[in-house]
């Protein structure tokens, strides 16, 4: 409620402030525009920023630390019985306190006390709300007449907006970075978890994988394993048959759109492979299931192959079509990026079309064609849902295309569906796992980079 | 078709006894009502142009007169525009290269072309050199593809500056050597005719020195066409020269006549600066 009406204020004296020094700007030359350091409208950027800026800086100050600041408050005036213990008996005191003052029961009678606590808990809280809207306006109100007060033709307004501005874009930036540091380091703090239960070199290096676990100590049969090679493998034979599919039909569809295809074809052809890469997933995991393993199925048999209905055959193939538009379309760019000249230079010595094709286009092109590939191994190796629907959860540790295996993304999104507990090794290893993942993908990603780099040719 | 040998040298027109520059030579390549209009534009307007053997003919007019277009008709590079359409008769030892049966691959390894910026592969000095002799089979065997790539640098005037780096990339060479790499390209296909569209104009003075220097032995044993922009470059290097202006050729006839005697005045006017 007070943060609403705060909105409301700073955004109304934002707009008031960028009115105000703008007329006043041109004001203060007598309308002589040209007169002034900046143009008028950077100082009215000046003075909105002087009265929403500071406001909103204390308002992100103030919600970052307001709730622990009453709670400490409230904590303090506590008798000490009640706030010391063992972290879990505060915490849950805490949580006591937050849940009455929000009007929600706590399902048990609670100490008077406690009660009492909350009641003042609320009191802070509405007090400080309503002191953030009083400190808030009047700060925006003032800061409003101090830029207005500053403004004078000699005042450089331009630069000091264009401060604030890039500012901005430094912190959009961090966010950024900071949001993968952060993924990274809670993926590395479950991962240690698991790893301080299960060796690494077992889960590097096991070759089975059964991650249930006895979960009362007189259950049988469920021990829990956790050697992850038949997943790894199992990841890169379908990211090998995916390959296999998509690379070359990817880079021959590239090849016909660039050189051969007339402009009228191309309007309609290149469009049409990228609506490949907008069907979901999913929908290709039916395909997958429904259609494409039935059919390796009945096809194998008719060869007399012994064909298992989930087959890493029939996701492979399906996950190479899913990829194809990434190599086709980013193909496609790199080898119209190779400029013109080189293939007069190469037709000028009579060289056929293809000739050109084969030993001047291409080579050119090749950084960006392997950078184009390796992302989308990237992308295979990072597919979930298809294997997940056509290739089944067995952990087959074999390179045979018509069996059934598993994948890393599949075991992670298999071993975190439904209720877990967080303290069990088979809910961790899916963050083992996902460790290893972003490991390979990391690395992956930056041997593309250096190839790019090294056989980068400059073109002007 | 043949190929004739790389090495065969035929003799220079001037060494001949009894002739004077511009006197009756054969004729290598004749264009006759050369029309050519990109979409609904009209590009040349009707040329008739004779090209002699063993001469540096040099084209020149102010920007957009049609004298690149000209060139590219001679070896069928338009055919790669799209667009692109050519009427008249253009003929290379009597017969129409624009014919339904000549393959306009085979006519570009007869008529080769150097362009405006050095455009050298991404590949090696040695690569880009041999890579017309592979294509088209010319030499059978390394060593015979080394000699010929060798005769060809040399040729360019560029063996004693890449002797020892043949296997680094053509584009680690200078400017004026890449254009020079170009044309020890282009002669290791063994052509009859080379085209060149502004070789120099990508060059600093010094490299500039080198390709028309060059150009001046070249003639020897090739035909040359050259587009140029530079009077000075047409009057060093070329015997005949041809002024082309807003899709037409005003005049051609040999290179001293033009710059002395020009009979129409817009050739004067150009040559003297009033435009272009």
């Amino acid at each position: 409620m007070q943060l609403t009406l705060l909105a409301l204020i700073l955004a109304l004296l934002t707009l008031i402030g960028f009115m105000i020094g703008r007329s006043r700007a041109a004001a203060s030359v007598g309308g002589r525009v040209a007169e002034l350091h900046s143009v008028p409208s950077y100082h009215g950027v000046y003075v909105a920023l002087w009265a929403g800026l500071p406001a909103l800086l204390l308002f992100v100050a103030w919600t970052a630390s307001e709730g622990w600041l009453a709670m400490q408050l409230v904590l303090s005036a506590l008798p000490e019985r009640l706030t010391t213990g063992d972290g879990q008996s505060v915490a849950l005191l805490k949580a006591d306190i937050l849940n009455l003052a929000h009007g929600i029961s706590t399902g048990r009678n609670s100490d008077p006390l406690v009660v009492e606590a909350a009641r003042r808990y609320a009191g802070f809280r509405d007090l400080a709300g309503w002191s953030l809207l009083a400190v808030g306006a009047s700060l925006a109100v003032a800061g409003l007449a101090w830029g207005r007060h500053r403004i004078g033709p000699d005042l450089r307004a331009r630069p000091a907006v264009e401060r604030v501005v890039r500012v901005a874009l430094v912190v959009c930036s961090l966010v950024a970075i900071l949001t993968t540091v952060g993924i990274v380091l809670s993926l590395l703090f479950e991962a240690l978890r698991f790893f301080s239960v299960v060796s690494p070199l077992d889960f590097l290096f096991g070759t089975h994988w059964s991650p249930q676990m006895a979960m009362r100590a007189d259950q049988v049969g469920s021990s829990g394993s956790f050697g992850a090679i038949p997943l790894f493998a199992g990841t890169l034979l379908i990211t090998v048959i995916a390959m296999a599919v998509a690379v070359p039909v990817g880079l021959m569809a590239a090849i016909y759109m660039s050189e051969y295809a007339g402009r009228g074809v191309r309007t309609w052809l290149k469009p049409a492979l990228e609506i490949l890469a907008g069907i979901p997933t999913v929908v290709y995991g039916f395909f997958a299931a429904l259609t494409m393993a039935p059919f390796v199925r009945s096809v194998g048999e008719g060869l007399g192959l012994d064909v298992s209905s989930e087959s890493a055959l029939a996701a492979g193939i399906v996950m190479g079509v899913m990829i194809i538009p990434f190599v086709s379309s980013l193909s496609d760019d790199v080898i119209n990026a190779v400029p013109q000249s080189l293939r007069d230079g190469s037709y000028g010595l009579g060289a056929t079309k293809s000739e050109t094709i084969r030993q001047v286009v291409l080579p050119a092109a090749l950084p960006g064609i392997v950078a184009a590939v390796m992302l989308a191994v990237s992308r295979a190796i990072g597919e979930t849902m298809i294997v997940t629907m056509a290739s089944g959860l067995t952990a087959n540790l074999t390179a045979n295309p018509l069996q059934a295996v598993t994948t890393v993304t599949t075991q992670i999104a298999t071993l975190l569906v439904g209720d877990q507990e967080f303290d069990s090794p088979k809910t961790l290893s899916a963050f083992g796992l996902g460790l290893v993942l972003f490991l390979v993908t990391l690395c992956l990603n930056m041997v593309a980079l250096r190839v790019v780099r090294t056989y980068r040719e400059k073109y002007d | 078709m043949s190929i004739q040998n790389p090495l065969k040298l035929r003799p220079r027109a001037e060494d001949r006894p009894g002739q004077r520059a511009g006197a009756a030579l054969p004729n290598k390549m004749t264009a006759r009502g050369v029309t050519v209009f990109y979409g609904a534009k009209q590009a040349l307007k009707g040329i008739d142009l004779d090209i002699q053997e063993n001469r540096v003919l040099a084209l020149i007019g102010p920007s957009g007169c049609g004298k690149s277009t000209f060139l590219r008709c001679l070896n069928r590079m338009n055919d790669t525009i799209e667009g692109c359409r050519v009427e008249g008769r253009i003929a290379l030892d009597g017969e129409d290269v624009y014919g339904k049966a000549v393959d306009a691959v085979q006519l570009r390894a007869r008529v080769g072309m150097v362009f405006q910026k050095p455009n050298p592969f991404p590949k090696s000095i040695y690569d880009n050199v041999s890579y017309g002799p592979r294509i088209h089979g010319l030499a059978s065997g390394r060593d015979e593809l080394d000699e010929v790539v060798q005769t060809s640098l040399k040729r360019a005037g560029l063996w004693g500056e890449v002797k020892d780096r043949l296997r680094e990339p053509g584009t680690s060479l200078s400017g004026g050597q890449q254009q020079r790499l170009c044309i020890a390209r282009a002669i290791a296909v063994s052509p009859e005719v080379i085209l060149m569209d502004e070789p120099c104009s990508a060059l600093d003075p010094i490299a500039t020195a080198h390709i028309e220097e060059l150009i001046d032995e070249l003639r020897a044993n090739y035909t040359i066409v050259i587009v140029t922009h530079n009077m000075q470059q047409a009057a060093r290097v070329s015997q005949r020269t041809a002024f082309f202006h807003l899709g037409e050729m005003v005049e051609c006839d040999d290179t001293e006549d033009i710059f002395t005697n020009p009979r129409d005045e817009r050739t004067q006017g150009y040559i003297t600066g009033r435009y272009g």
